[in-house]
């Protein structure tokens, strides 16, 4: 049955299908059966003023070097929170991210792209090494402690939550927000993008817009 | 008008059913890591309201169909749907940050350029095997159709 086009037919011929079966077939049918899979509970609510989001952290990098917000300060930051057991938020969202970088040309040297872990019990130095170089050469991965990945989640008043799983590898998964910050060079809020709302150019138009704004200002 | 004969056969007598199902540009993300799930994305055009219920693949444990839904406060999180109904001329597509398969279990990395077989199981369609293209970790759709 398989072939090597691009479509895959299959006619699948005189199946028999007792009425029994089938009258038992269309009261399990309906609409998709959708089971909560990840933290049925309803996150906190995270609507809280722009001004609160600030990035403030201390993290070891994916090369093992200890670094906080500082390290990043007269850069432009793009954030993301996420882990690398993560099947397809985490992959979609970095390679967003890894676009947006490749669109702003030069200017990207001025924008410092973060992958923060919330799953720092696995995701270690060598696992981020490893990770982030599959996406972009210039992403940096952060992770540490339960405790300083906590604090710097608090700063960014991102949400996550681990969620016990017994088919996932390791028997937990992580639900995440799946937000990508824009923080000013001063280490402020600027904005805030979700991967599925708008193509990277748009985001990269964005970037270099509020570069330019900036050193308008400056 | 043959949907609405075939139901009534099929509550009376043993129905033949012809079901076709249509899987397009199959194709999966190279894992970055051997122990991590995996992700692979279709679409599925069925003649014959049908409903996806198992998939297998002799590269994974296990394969689970996921959505994402998304709540009030922007928080995205995956939900296993434990069938996917294909309606007749609404193909369904599953794609990077709506839906996937997660493959579980990996017994290898998926490494670029290769591929894989898949077995899907069909309510009414049955078993169809397809060969999955293995792209980059992070593409975002199928490859482009060749001139």
């Amino acid at each position: 049955m398989i072939e090597n086009t691009r479509a895959h037919r299959l006619r699948r011929a005189r199946l028999v299908i007792w009425a029994g079966a089938a009258a038992l077939l269309l009261s399990a049918g309906g609409a998709l059966t959708l089971r909560a899979y990840l933290a049925p509970q309803a996150p906190q609510a995270t609507s809280v003023g722009e001004a609160d989001i600030r990035s403030e952290f201390s993290l070891i990098d994916h090369t093992g070097r200890a670094v906080t917000e500082a390290d990043f300060a007269g850069r432009w930051q793009l954030v993301f929170f996420g882990f690398t057991h993560c099947p397809d938020i985490c992959p979609t969202t970095l390679a967003y991210m890894g676009s947006v970088l490749d669109l702003l040309g030069p200017e990207a040297e001025r924008v410092a792209p973060l992958f923060i872990t919330v799953d720092p019990a696995r995701d270690t130095v060598p696992v981020m090494a490893e990770y982030v170089s599959a996406f972009h050469p210039r992403l940096v991965g952060l992770t540490g402690t339960e405790a300083q990945v906590a604090d710097a989640a608090q700063a960014f008043r991102t949400w996550y939550e681990r969620v016990e799983e017994e088919t996932a590898p390791g028997g937990y998964m992580m639900a995440h927000a799946g937000h990508i910050y824009l923080m000013d060079p001063d280490g402020r809020f600027e904005a805030v993008f979700q991967e599925r709302d708008q193509p990277p150019e748009v985001v990269a138009e964005e970037i270099l817009m509020q570069i330019e704004k900036e050193e308008r200002q400056g | 008008m043959k949907l609405l004969v075939a139901s009534l056969f099929a509550l009376a007598i043993p129905m033949v059913a012809q079901a076709e199902i249509i899987v397009t540009d199959p194709w999966a993300r190279a894992s970055v890591l051997v122990s991590r799930p995996g992700a692979a994305y279709l679409t599925l055009t069925s003649d014959e309201p049908d409903r996806l219920l198992e998939v297998t693949s002799p590269v994974a444990g296990h394969v689970m169909l996921h959505g994402v839904e998304t709540d009030a406060a922007g928080v995205s999180r995956m939900v296993q749907i434990e069938g996917l109904d294909v309606s007749p001329g609404t193909p369904v597509t599953l794609a990077p940050g709506s839906s996937h398969l997660m493959l579980m279990d990996l017994s290898r990395k998926l490494e670029e350029g290769e591929s894989f077989p898949m077995t899907l199981v069909f309510e009414a369609a049955g078993k169809l095997t397809v060969e999955v293209p293995v792209l980059g970790p992070g593409a975002m759709a199928p490859m482009e159709e060749r001139p």
